[in-house]
């Protein structure tokens, strides 16, 4: 039994974009290369005008992710509830379309009868257990952020307890926009462990440009970097699907 | 939140309202509702002149992992601490198909309403039954996760403490995903969210430490040294203090282990009542302050019993008082 890999970028912003490619389309891109986007609104005495609330949610519908408007205080439950949220709904997304070839027509998985339904949600949640997991965080720093920015570092620490008690791999990377010179600039490589932001995230200066869309397309270059273009899931995971069915 | 107001209107039912499965075809009359959580709203129903407690949710995912979690809690052995299961089915309500599932519906009152009402020498009795009962669901490889005050019911009129909102049950060895910050080790960092029985002793000494702290805290960052300074700051966790900093630091291996060294503690605490009863009766009104209008018409409730046992404890008096003036009289 080998779990594949669950990919995903978890932005987090309080606003709207203004400068680059619209991020929805951004988010789009990601999607077809299987790769989740979920995004965070957090609002701490200011709130989120109606255009940005608006943005969140598309970014997060194009890029077949979930989004959440939160105040910072609640930040940590939320980005790990997002997150794990997410992941059910990858994993569930790749079952529903075997259970579509094995019983023909448009079923999904509320088609079946719930005990029925019992048995494929405890693999969703051994998938979800075991998967190894890919998170790159996208920090919007731009001017009205610098406050919340302890919440924001607290919270990642917070997300990789979460993820590392998971039996399957966890890694997580962190990216900033805008970025000192560029749109985007990254923080911290690869690791399984956040500890290191902790000397990084009070160093961050703040700008005034908010590039999140051109911040989604450097992002998606640093996962295809790594490995070659693929579905949702690796190939050896839609056999072990098939398997279990 | 955003979604729970659609999560309500879409399960919200009124009183006298059938809820009828799809597939099973059991007819469920709504009789009112017990509590609306994260991913779904409880309901006490009633089905062939009997009680139950039924859960509606538009997010089959979520419900459906717990229908999973307490259908394998029936399966531990002598385990009571959360609802037994019966049914799981779908309703089909205007042309929307919201998933629901049938437990054993668990009377009683919430753990910090009961302690309110019957005063904190029951934390440590009932704390007892918990720890007995997260024994054999530790032996039986699970975790309870999610454990915190407003999970706990105190039945009646057998006090005995359940678990209601098995949905923090995790497998020994996999993570926990549900949880409460102020329970949670991890918040604290005393530890790791991965299951061992560790976790679950962890927040039994935060119920404990609750209980001095209603209003609770957060964390300044100092982790264990923080804990224990709160503790030594409250008079009523002294007796306390030695057990709080092992569970605390995940020093006891078994629930078994933890529980002998709160029998110890309990014991030297009745000894040391039984010398200052009076002032025992005498604090014991002031610790139960009604909030709400139902604790005091339960109050009221217990007030006349108590007043019962007060006549007969009269009565009793009168008698050997009489009985001794006799004695007297036929010694003279
Ligand atoms: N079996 C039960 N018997 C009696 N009351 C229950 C039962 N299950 C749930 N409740 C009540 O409903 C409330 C919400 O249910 P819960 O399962 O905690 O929802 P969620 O998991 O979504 O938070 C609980 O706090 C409790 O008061």
């Amino acid at each position: 039994m080998k779990a594949g890999t669950l990919r995903q970028i978890l932005l987090i912003t309080d606003g709207c974009s203004n400068h680059g490619e619209e991020p929805s389309a951004m988010a789009e891109i990601a999607r077809e290369q299987g790769i989740t986007i979920n995004v965070i609104g957090v609002m701490e005495n200011d709130v989120i005008d109606e255009k940005g609330l608006k943005e969140i949610e598309k970014i997060a519908d194009s890029g077949g992710g979930v989004s959440q408007i939160v105040y910072a205080q609640q930040l940590s439950q939320t980005v790990q509830m997002v997150t794990q949220k997410a992941m059910t709904q990858t994993i569930q997304g790749v079952i529903n379309r075997e259970l579509q070839q094995i019983l023909g027509d448009s079923r999904t998985m509320e088609d079946l009868p719930p005990e029925k339904r019992g048995e494929v949600m405890e693999v969703v949640d051994e998938l979800g257990e075991t998967s190894k997991l890919e998170v790159l965080i996208l920090v919007d720093t731009s001017a009205s952020m610098k406050h919340k920015l302890p919440t924001v570092k607290d919270s990642l620490l917070d997300l990789s307890l979460s993820m590392n008690a998971r039996m399957g791999d966890s890694r997580f990377s962190v990216f900033v926009f805008p970025g000192k010179r560029n749109d985007v600039e990254k923080l911290l490589d690869w690791t399984p462990n956040l500890e290191a932001l902790t000397a990084t995230f009070p160093k961050l200066s703040t700008g005034g440009l908010t590039p999140t869309g051109p911040a989604i397309r450097e992002a998606l270059t640093y996962f295809n970097k790594k490995r070659s273009l693929r579905g949702l899931l690796s190939h050896d995971d839609e056999q072990y699907f098939e398997e279990s069915m | 939140m955003m979604m729970n107001n659609t999560l309500r209107n879409q399960c919200k039912l009124l009183a006298g309202s059938l809820v009828t499965g799809k597939w099973n075809k059991n007819q469920y009359k709504i009789i009112k509702e017990l509590g609306c959580g994260a991913n779904g709203i409880v309901y006490l129903v009633e089905r062939e002149n009997r009680h139950y407690a039924l859960k509606l949710s538009d997010n089959g995912t979520s419900i459906i992992s717990e229908m999973n979690i307490l259908k394998s809690f029936s399966k531990v052995q002598g385990s009571t601490l959360g609802p037994s299961f019966l049914e799981a089915d779908d309703f089909i309500k205007t042309g929307k198909q919201l998933p629901f599932y049938v437990m054993e519906y668990i009377h009683g009152h919430d753990f910090l309403r009961f302690i309110e009402k019957k005063g904190s020498s029951w934390i440590g009795v009932l704390m007892l039954q918990l720890l007995t009962s997260l024994s054999a669901l530790h032996t039986n490889g699970w975790v309870f996760g999610d454990l915190k005050p407003e999970n706990l019911i105190v039945t009646s009129p057998a006090y005995k403490v359940r678990c209601v909102d098995v949905g923090g049950t995790t497998l020994i060895g996999r993570s926990v995903k549900e949880f409460t910050e102020f329970f949670d080790r991890g918040y604290w960092g005393l530890g790791s969210r991965k299951a061992d029985p560790q976790y679950d002793l962890f927040a039994v000494g935060m119920i404990i430490i609750n209980s001095a702290y209603p209003g609770r805290f957060h964390k300044n960052g100092e982790g264990y040294r923080q804990l224990n300074d709160l503790i030594k700051q409250k008079k009523e966790l002294l007796p306390y203090r030695k057990m709080l900093e092992k569970a605390l630091q995940g020093q006891y291996d078994t629930a078994i282990q933890m529980r002998e060294d709160l029998v110890t503690v309990l014991s030297k605490q009745n000894h040391s009542k039984k010398k200052g009863t009076s002032q025992a009766a005498t604090r014991q009104p002031t610790t139960r302050q009604p909030t709400t209008r139902q604790a005091r018409r339960s109050q009221n409730h217990s007030k006349n019993k108590r007043g019962g046992f007060f006549e007969t404890f009269l009565l009793v008096a009168i008698i050997s008082m009489l009985y001794v003036l006799y004695i007297y009289e036929q010694l003279l």
